[in-house]
């Protein structure tokens, strides 16, 4: 049991990064990396956020649609419950937790429409997890989202540096350095195996 | 206050405003689907119509919403849409629901749309609103496609591989092969690094094509800060 959270955990974070192999989370992968404190920020709040959409979306689609017969409203209930909670998250740090909410706060809005955290819940019901997988799964997701953000934060201090032809300045240049990155994650294929099988 | 031509509203979302090349909208699809032309008209054709029928309800919508609850509203209707899309693909084209796999539901999320619906339907008219989605819709398939085309030719050597499943008159197996079989493909090219690098090398292309000087037209009047 705890091997297969383990198995999970790490290709959740090393083979599957939901980042640089699956292509989720790329605006904010993108528009966010540019600052290594804003990227941790970033990261972290989706951290938080995954998981407790995972926590609230499983037992949703588990005991409320599917014993209805209702799967096809998946889409609609998710993203209306991470919506929702992501207002209340920002409700309740304000109140409760001021400086918690000061570092993460900025962020916490265009969470709603990063698309790791609806394709964490959805792929979770697709792989048919159960409730501590989902969440172990969750929580992989949300690091390898951090790995990945405070790693290409550092690749693009020194891409800035580099003088690209002109039509490459910008986005361009930071798309193939991506493509640098995204290839040395690809070293990572079968090492989870390689430890844990 | 003068207003856009219809033609202009129209074609401004295919090179100009181009959704992905040039306003960075809607990158994840862009590169998760692309690795066959056939999957990035699947995509690119249910975005075009979650975008058009979200554009023209919200802009309907526009004076009825109030504007503090606007986005929870935004992404209601497009989730209703893109679950429409998702039951119709699943129940006609289900060799694109699975290539496309959970992209489909996370058009819900996908940028162009709620910005579209934010920047341009909450603020136009139904009819401006609704071309304005068509032609977002067109360039982010045609984006879609030839980011397909030269990840698919490259990566597996053949082009438009499983259109068959969308146009069902083709026949099964449907490919055109474009590099003979006994060249090694460049596989790369269909798995993740090879996305962003195309991704990088058309959007270089589309600086190039909207910033370079017209021909036959007069010279930048501040000089040469083009190049």
């Amino acid at each position: 049991m705890i091997k297969q959270l383990a198995v999970i955990f790490f290709t959740m974070i090393l083979v599957d990064n939901y980042v640089l192999s699956k292509f989720l989370g790329i605006c904010p992968f993108l528009g966010v990396s540019k600052k290594l404190d804003s990227a941790v920020g970033m990261s972290l709040a989706v951290v938080f956020v995954m998981v407790m959409a995972t926590a609230a979306t499983w037992p949703i689609q588990t005991f409320l649609l599917d014993p209805n017969g209702m799967g096809y409203l998946q889409t609609i209930v998710f993203i209306l419950i991470i919506a929702i909670l992501v207002q209340l998250l920002e409700n309740f740090l304000k109140k409760f937790i001021p400086a918690l909410y000061r570092s993460l706060g900025v962020y916490l809005p265009l969470i709603t429409t990063n698309c790791t955290i609806l394709g964490v819940t959805i792929l979770n019901i697709d792989n048919e997890y159960n409730f501590i997988e989902s969440i172990v799964c969750a929580a992989g997701a949300g690091l390898g989202f951090l790995v990945a953000m405070v790693l290409f934060s550092g690749v693009r201090r020194r891409v800035e540096q580099a003088r690209p032809p002109e039509c490459f300045k910008g986005l361009p240049i930071t798309l193939v350095a991506a493509a640098m990155t995204s290839l040395s994650f690809m070293g990572f294929g079968g090492i989870v195996d390689a430890i844990f099988g | 206050m003068s207003q856009p031509s219809k033609i202009k509203v129209l074609t401004n979302g295919i090179l100009n405003e181009n959704p992905v090349l040039r306003l960075v909208l809607g990158t994840c699809p862009t590169l998760a689907v692309t690795t066959m032309a056939s999957n990035g008209i699947g995509m690119g054709l249910a975005a075009t119509f979650v975008l058009l029928c979200s554009n023209v309800v919200i802009s309907a919508l526009r004076n009825i919403i109030p504007n503090q609850v606007r986005i929870p509203c935004f992404i209601t209707v497009i989730a209703g849409f893109v679950s429409v899309v998702q039951m119709v693909v699943k129940a006609f084209v289900p060799s694109l629901d699975s290539a496309l796999g959970v992209y489909l539901p996370l058009i819900v999320v996908n940028c162009i749309i709620l910005g579209r619906a934010e920047a341009f339907a909450s603020k136009n008219g139904v009819v401006d609103s609704a071309l304005d989605g068509i032609g977002m819709g067109i360039g982010f398939t045609c984006t879609l496609t030839i980011m397909g085309t030269i990840r698919e030719i490259l990566g597996s050597g053949t082009w438009m591989a499983g259109l068959d499943g969308l146009l069902p008159f083709l026949p099964d197996g449907f490919a055109i092969r474009v590099i003979p079989e006994s060249i090694d493909p460049f596989t790369i090219m269909t798995s993740a690094p090879g996305g962003f690098f195309v991704f990088g090398i058309m959007m270089a292309a589309a600086t190039w094509l909207t910033s370079r000087p017209k021909k036959g037209a007069a010279e930048p009047a501040e000089g040469g800060n083009a190049q």
